[in-house]
């Protein structure tokens, strides 16, 4: 795994989504094979960088040749690679899905050119070691996502993507002022020599003032509780290949992982800003579970569950030991895994039958079997039923709160735990089981690549569980011992600069 | 009254633009060019260059704007520009580095030709920024062209 | 240290903007001057006293600069902030083709 690999994470999505823009409106066929090629090179190139993380543990790229911080750097290292991982699997099963999918709509070309451009800007906020870099692709994935969104120009994607787009920009201000702010004090925007230099300079409330913009901002695209009130109009609007995506990987890039990388490594962790974490998991889970159980839609149900779920990582990362980070990492893949698989089901309904309404579907079981089963094992996954792979980040997330001495957050997240499988059975109760209609008699299942991208998200959750033997284990441990190390952060990414 | 039966705008305007649109156009390309010695570069240069077009598009009214550049050629022109970009980042892999400087290294200061790559990023992101703004102003039009007729 | 000041007034009024109005119009207007304050914060940080433009001339001798980073940086957040209210700008005329209003307020189709 040379370090000269690392640019190829934003040049390949980029790459691919001007050459799109430039020949996808001469036929559909030309679209599918680009970017389909792209996400899998992507996907080869990610599972490399997992595979073969030089023993150091650390790969940094200098762009252009400079030295950073004179330079911008790109930074590899164990979370790094874990959440190349986790985004570029799930963003090539659903290109997969959208050929099929995605016929339903116009322009097609215009699709895969925004979705390419969001997959550029999360793979640029993994990757880069710098913070206005970080900035800038952020933008470049929200503003792709805003479009993408109303993608289906009826009446209720425009409303929702102009809410989810005056919040967004907001919450973009609000980290543009931040890292203004940061940048004045520490007169430098390197990740490792922000972190250098406020050891050097010392605490002074102005970091205070940093952290509290900083967690609205990411906040706000990681959906935390105060900040969520996009969501639910947002992720059902967007067509079925975008929820997932959406739900799935974006809001844990773009909030979860920045949040993690600012606060672990370059701010420094305190108790105070721990428990912050925690008390806005713990809120998240119960605002999320409550008001799902209450939705007749069924896209608007998973939007609420992930609300609830991104709470439990927060949660997770809030509690501080290796046992906690190392649960809410491994609930950060699953989450992926199964809210990806759960939004491409409602997607396979809404494309079968033409509705997404609980009260309206019954009985699919007889006419839909490969998505009846797939959204059986999704549903039983975030339920947390054993041995599927929901069960088991759940369980490490509360033996390390009870560890912890947090009794009463350790019995609310298991409260949480049954809402959620309450709701999910009511979800796989009112829409595969019971009296078929008479009206959806005639349908038929979906075609080849939904079912394929399905069958492989599904055969996932069920191996997920072993991620945690000790063959596999390093995958999800590297991760966990860069945001252990914390500030050791600076010295580990300066030594590994040639 | 008389805005009516022609569109655009009336006599003075449209005069006054056939005099100063080529002068828009070539200031925004200086503007590009000497992006390495004055203040400026890609980004203004090219929302000048916009600016030429839709100064006329506003004077004589969309079809004449369209027939000097037609929307699909804006469209071509937009993508040709971002992968000019990519591409000379691209070849910055043959001295070892993404975006390394490997075209003109060692210019003499305050001269045109030199700074390395900088001059033809300022080309390439004005392409992009031109024709993506006119394109998104042309496109605006259409949207109130179509208001208007219902 | 006043300057500062002024520059976050002018954000709090962009926030009162799109907290307040019940226009779409004005509620873009006010997010782009939440944009403005934030960039003005951003160049004004980058002043050192005495300083004059970071630009090298010909044939004078220039001995005290201000920073030219931040003015790279607000380079590319103004460019940021042209496509964010250009996307804007396009939702709210296909809002209108949809709803036939502005008023935010009569926007609401979807809720629970």
């Amino acid at each position: 795994m040379n370090h000269n690999l690392l640019p190829l994470y934003v040049i390949i999505p980029l790459g691919a989504a001007f050459l799109i823009s430039l020949f996808g409106k001469i036929s559909k066929r030309i679209c599918d094979c680009l970017a389909n090629l792209a996400t899998f090179f992507l996907l080869g190139l990610s599972l490399l960088a997992a595979v073969y993380k030089p023993l150091t543990g650390i790969l940094v790229y200098k762009v252009g040749g400079w030295i950073p911080p004179i330079g911008i750097c790109l930074v590899l290292d164990g979370l790094t690679s874990f959440m190349l991982v986790t985004v570029n699997l799930v963003s090539f099963l659903v290109t997969i899905y959208s050929i099929s999918y995605m016929e339903k709509y116009t322009d097609k070309w215009k699709f895969y050119t925004l979705f390419m451009l969001m997959l550029a800007g999360m793979n640029g906020i993994i990757i880069t070691g710098d913070l206005f870099n970080l900035f800038v692709f952020l933008e470049i994935a929200s503003i792709a996502s805003y479009a993408l969104v109303a993608f289906g120009t009826e009446r209720e994607e425009l409303e929702a993507s102009f809410k989810y787009a005056v919040m967004g920009s907001v919450a973009s201000s609000f980290i543009l002022l931040g890292i203004a702010l940061l940048y004045s004090y520490t007169s430098t925007l390197n990740m490792a020599d922000i972190s250098r230099a406020l050891d050097i300079k010392g605490i002074s409330p102005i970091i205070s003032f940093i952290a509290v913009l900083f967690l609205a901002g990411f906040g706000l695209k990681a959906a935390l509780v105060p900040f969520h009130a996009w969501l639910p109009d947002a992720h059902p609007s967007a067509p079925a290949p975008i929820s997932a995506m959406l739900s799935g990987i974006f809001i844990k890039t773009l909030g979860v992982y920045a949040l993690c990388r600012i606060f672990f490594n370059i701010l420094g962790i305190s108790q105070n800003i721990l428990f912050i974490f925690i008390i806005l998991g713990i809120i998240s889970q119960i605002v999320g579970a409550i008001l799902a159980i209450a939705q007749n839609d069924i896209k608007r149900m998973f939007a609420y569950s992930s609300i609830s779920q991104i709470g439990y990582i927060i949660f997770a990362l809030g509690i501080g030991t290796p046992l906690a980070i190392l649960g809410g990492l491994f609930h950060l893949f699953n989450h992926a895994i199964f809210k990806a698989l759960l939004f491409l089901n409602s997607g396979a309904i809404e494309y079968s039958t033409g509705s997404r309404n609980l009260k309206s579907l019954g009985g699919l079981n007889s006419r839909l079997p490969v998505t009846a089963s797939t959204s059986l094992i999704g549903s039983m996954s975030i339920a947390g039923i054993p041995p599927l792979n929901g069960f088991w980040s759940k369980l490490i997330i509360i033996i390390a709160a009870i560890q912890a001495g947090y009794f009463g957050f350790a019995l609310i997240a298991i409260l949480v735990s049954i809402v959620t499988l309450a709701y999910y059975l009511k979800f796989m109760g009112f829409t595969f089981f019971g009296k078929l209609d008479t009206a959806l008699l005639r349908i038929k299942e979906v075609p080849l690549s939904m079912r394929l991208s399905m069958l492989i998200l599904a055969i996932i959750c069920v191996l997920g569980g072993l991620l945690l033997i000790p063959q596999f284990r390093p995958f999800l441990e590297s991760a966990a011992n860069v945001l252990l190390s914390g500030k050791g952060y600076a010295g580990i990414v300066f030594g590994a600069v040639k | 009254m008389k805005n009516n039966k022609e569109p655009g705008m009336t006599l003075i305007v449209k005069t006054i633009t056939r005099l100063t649109v080529g002068l828009i156009l070539l200031y925004g390309i200086y503007i590009v060019l000497h992006g390495h010695i004055s203040p400026g570069g890609g980004f203004a240069g090219g929302v000048i260059i916009a600016l030429s077009f839709v100064h006329l598009m506003l004077a004589f009214g969309r079809e004449v704007a369209l027939k000097k550049l037609s929307q699909a050629a804006a469209s071509i022109l937009e993508s040709l520009g971002a992968i000019m970009f990519l591409s000379i980042a691209v070849l910055g892999f043959l001295g070892g580095y993404f975006f390394l400087n490997f075209f003109l290294n060692k210019g003499r200061p305050f001269s045109l030709f030199s700074a390395g790559i900088i001059p033809l990023c300022n080309i390439a992101i004005s392409l992009k920024v031109g024709a993506g703004l006119f394109a998104i102003f042309v496109v605006l039009i259409l949207f109130k062209g179509l208001g208007e007729e219902e | 240290m006043s300057v500062y000041f002024l520059c976050l007034i002018l954000f709090c009024i962009g926030l009162y903007c799109v907290l307040r109005k019940r226009n779409i119009i004005k509620i873009i207007i006010g997010l782009g001057i939440i944009e403005y304050a934030v960039n003005l914060f951003f160049v004004l940080i980058g002043y050192r006293a005495g300083g004059r433009a970071p630009i090298l001339a010909k044939d004078q001798v220039v001995l005290n600069m201000v920073d030219p980073i931040p003015q790279a940086l607000v380079l590319t957040a103004i460019v940021i902030g042209l496509a964010t209210t250009a996307l804007m700008v396009a939702i709210a005329i296909r809002i209108y083709e949809k709803f036939g209003t502005f008023d935010i307020t009569k926007i609401r189709k979807l809720r629970g």
